[in-house]
């Protein structure tokens, strides 16, 4: 429906026409990421059908792909990793916002941020450098490898605290100071008025914020990849070694050919609807937070 | 009176624990930046001298020249692939009222929040095999599709910001359409639109993932042969902490690129946040 006039020059009508292109190329885009993935991945689906995602076993020799190990580890490690970053996140968004002068409050958040600037592929090499043996040192018994599952959720989490505490800042920093400063005027300690009137009045940024941080940590790849263990086989136990998807991927990719690079394209597929499914439930909890 | 007081004292006291864990947590943080950052500093220092400009990686270390070069490369042409697409995309959505603007939009959103590494993979089935192999150009569209939904939004925030009485005036004036935005809009906010792109750049230049099945890797000199699977920092880091089975001296050019890739993206972030602050 366009309401407005056709341009009449000829300068208008290229520009409609080149900006017109360039927004329809990104659906285009999408729907040929989706079709090319599913393309691509189509022989090792076909062949495999719903063994492909409850199979326990990943063997490429001998021509078995189930995805169950990759997928477990996915979630696992990012379920770890929000559990660790969340409680986290609204401490520091706390501190900044209620308890700290704006000055210092700009400095430590700016000091925040700079751990969502550094590439995911440093907190690969330092997890795997730094805090894997110091996981193993420390307990033996709970990290026998150092690498592992959780090992994996420590390092996610470190990246999606940034993320998780920018967006709930901004949130508390939305909270009308009146509401505040009479629940201060009752009597009521920042702990009190953060804890019965901001965190209630922001119930669906923060939950959105969670599941965006969410989304984050099932997708993420290098950071993953270096800490995680990549063991294909199933263990449950979540300090010991696994893999994710994308790890699984990145890992294998380089020497894999035929019948299991159509596997680790499947995999992608996979992965791509998980992350996609869970951006769709945070924009649906935070536009409901607006039309409320 | 006795009761009131020592509800007032434990009211107090939970105040004071909560101030102390959310101090705690905030502390728990700057220890791992500065835990990382000494890290970086500290591996990657001893490394870095001339060698690692001028000469390229080999099996027996070397230095990252090539990597350094073809990682150049690579994100200063999907940058631009990406700013050409998405600044057109972002004023197309800022001054449509189609009904379809919401479709693009979403579009738009799902490829923001798209794993990287199923950027690569795309890219991997629509670029890399139908033209039979790794290569430059692979890889700089694959951080273009990366970099394009960053320059698509901030694109269309900064469109909007400009106030509609000033557009108007130049349409009275008989400008046409183009001419309003190329030469009023733009100009007003382009120090915000470059914020956004060089925040984007900042990020597709420490991707990995993407690169890994799209231009590969290669310890060649490769003179901005973009056919060509072409040398890059980040696979360089991972192909030298994961395939050679800890060769301390490889690992120690490993952090040293990951120290110089780190420099690299803390300045674009300082240079777009000046950059903010001005505009």
């Amino acid at each position: 429906m366009m309401t407005r006039r056709a341009p009449s020059k000829r300068g208008d009508r290229v520009l409609a026409l080149t900006t017109g292109a360039a927004a329809w190329s990104i659906p285009a885009l999408l729907v040929a990421l989706l079709l090319s993935l599913a393309i691509a991945g189509w022989p090792a689906l076909s062949q495999h059908g719903m063994e492909f995602i409850t199979g326990t076993v990943w063997a490429p020799v001998q021509g078995q792909y189930g995805a169950l190990p990759a997928l477990y580890g996915t979630v696992v490690s990012s379920l770890i990793a929000i559990a660790l970053a969340v409680p986290v996140a609204w401490g520091v968004a706390s501190l900044l916002t209620e308890w700290c002068p704006v000055r210092l409050a700009r400095f430590i958040g700016s000091l925040i941020e700079l751990l969502a600037a550094v590439p995911s592929i440093v907190y690969g090499m330092w997890g795997s450098m730094v805090l894997c043996p110091w996981l193993q040192r420390l307990f033996p018994s709970i990290f026998p490898a150092g690498s592992g599952i959780a090992s994996a959720g420590i390092v996610l989490a470190l990246m999606v605290t940034p993320l998780i505490t920018a967006m709930t800042r901004d949130a508390m920093q939305q909270v009308s100071p009146l509401v505040k400063e009479s629940c201060y005027g009752l009597g009521g300690t920042s702990w009190e008025t953060l804890r019965h009137v901001v965190f209630p009045s922001i119930r669906r940024s923060l939950a959105g914020a969670i599941v965006l941080g969410l989304g984050r940590a099932l997708g993420e790849t290098m950071a993953v990849s270096f800490v995680i263990g990549n063991n294909v086989f199933l263990s449950m136990s979540p300090t010991h070694q696994g893999t994710s998807i994308a790890a699984l991927i990145s890992s294998q990719f380089s020497e894999a050919d035929g019948s299991q690079r159509s596997a680790l394209l499947a995999l992608g597929l996979l992965l791509f609807i998980i992350t996609t499914v869970v951006l769709a439930i945070a924009r649906m909890i935070q536009r409901g937070g607006k039309q409320a | 009176m006795m009761t009131s007081t020592s509800r007032y004292q434990r009211r107090r006291i939970v105040n004071r624990i909560a101030w102390l864990a959310c101090l705690g947590v905030t502390g728990l943080c700057l220890v791992a930046l500065g835990a990382i950052l000494f890290q970086l500093l500290y591996s990657g220092l001893p490394k870095l001298s001339l060698e690692v400009f001028t000469s390229r990686t080999r099996a027996s270390g070397g230095g990252l020249g090539n990597a350094i070069i073809g990682s150049l490369t690579m994100t200063l042409l999907g940058t631009l692939l990406g700013t050409v697409v998405g600044m057109a995309a972002g004023s197309w959505l800022a001054a449509s009222r189609s009904r379809w603007s919401g479709l693009i939009r979403f579009a738009s959103d799902m490829l923001l929040s798209a794993p990287s590494i199923i950027i690569g993979l795309f890219i991997y089935a629509l670029v890399v095999l139908p033209s039979g192999g790794f290569s430059g150009w692979a890889g700089s569209i694959a951080l273009a599709i990366i970099i394009l939904p960053m320059v698509i939004r901030s694109t269309e925030d900064m469109l909007r910001l400009v106030p509609a009485p000033t557009r108007e005036a130049a349409y009275a004036l008989g400008a046409p359409r183009w001419k309003v935005l190329t030469s009023i809009s733009f100009r007003m906010v382009m120090p915000g639109i470059i914020t956004g792109i060089l925040l984007g750049c900042a990020r597709i230049s420490g991707e990995t993932a993407p690169l890994i099945f799209t231009s590969l890797n290669t310890n060649q000199w490769n003179w901005f042969r973009l056919s060509d699977a072409m040398p890059n920092l980040p696979m360089t880091l991972y192909q030298n902490m994961t395939l050679t089975g800890y060769d301390m001296d490889k690992v120690a050019l490993a952090w040293t690129g990951a120290l110089l890739m780190t420099l690299m993206i803390l300045v674009l972030g300082i240079v777009s946040r000046r950059l903010a602050r001005t505009s």
